[in-house]
């Protein structure tokens, strides 16, 4: 954890300011229209999670998940940055994601209901646990690139510096083939 | 120290509320369990220092082993994990 907060429990729910949860809510709004997301429309909601994710943002330096426990350590919460590597699955099954910032059309047309969802994310030790696939001795001219939040691929030396289609930024790519 | 919020009411069995300060289905499941009027305790595991941290968590995760939010314990016996509306209501007796 960041030695900044030690010692100080009562103060990691920095106070934001409500000109900063729509500054923020603002931009989230038109790149996620522009990427072909859906911020949830009830409004209130919405902006009691951006408020959420600035308060994150400010407590580890990141905007971890609002409403899952993130540790401080960037490289065990990278996937549970908002987007998070789970928001695409949870739009397609339950038509919003964990927290319900992001849903789907279906949502937004009234066809489907929102409610609480299951965790999809696995634990720590199994995380840990998990041994990445290798990939087969394809000859690629480049390595492929994947964005772990949206699946963009691209095949280039290096992984772009923000996702063009999801945002999110260069760490949050894996090596996909070789 | 781990900073349990005791929030009066009528007395329904003993419920610990397992939450997060930022999470908003925590926020609804508090908000619905001061509607009923029920007497319950919470803890906002986020703010806690990292060893009462650890130890909440080792806790919840007898409970509910994804240690997700919000975790609701009555009366050492029942858990339910999430913003349940219908089954916090049954498991009261409401």
């Amino acid at each position: 954890m960041h030695s900044w907060f030690q010692g100080k429990g009562d103060q990691r729910g920095s106070w934001v300011m409500s000109e900063e949860v729509d500054v923020l809510y603002e931009r989230l709004d038109k790149d996620t229209r522009s990427a072909g997301y859906h911020l949830n429309p009830d409004v209130n909601f919405t902006k009691a999670l951006v408020k959420s994710l600035i308060t994150n943002e400010k407590r580890y330096g990141y905007q971890a998940c609002p409403c899952r426990l993130a540790t401080g350590k960037k490289s065990d919460d990278i996937d549970i940055i908002c987007p998070c590597d789970y928001r695409d699955p949870d739009l397609n099954e339950y038509g919003a994601c964990y927290c319900g910032l992001y849903v789907s059309q279906e949502v937004i047309d009234g066809k489907k209901e929102l409610g609480s969802i299951p965790e999809r994310r696995s634990t720590k030790e199994r995380r840990d646990k998990m041994v990445k696939k290798k990939t087969g001795n394809v000859a690629l001219s480049k390595p492929v690139w994947r964005c772990k939040v949206c699946g963009y691929l691209c095949a280039r030396d290096e992984p772009p510096e923000i996702c063009p289609i999801c945002k999110v930024k260069k760490d949050r790519f894996e090596l996909f083939m070789q | 120290m781990i900073k349990t919020v005791y929030v009066k009411g009528k007395n329904k069995g003993k419920i610990l509320l397992y939450a997060l300060s930022t999470c908003v289905w925590c926020k609804m499941t508090k908000e619905f369990l001061d509607k009923l009027g029920v007497e319950y305790s919470f803890i906002y595991v986020d703010l806690l220092e990292d060893k009462g941290q650890d130890k909440v968590t080792k806790d919840i995760k007898k409970w509910n082993p994804m240690c997700s939010f919000p975790t609701m314990v009555i009366n050492d016996k029942k858990c339910i994990v999430g913003f349940k509306e219908k089954e916090i209501k049954e498991a009261l007796g409401l």
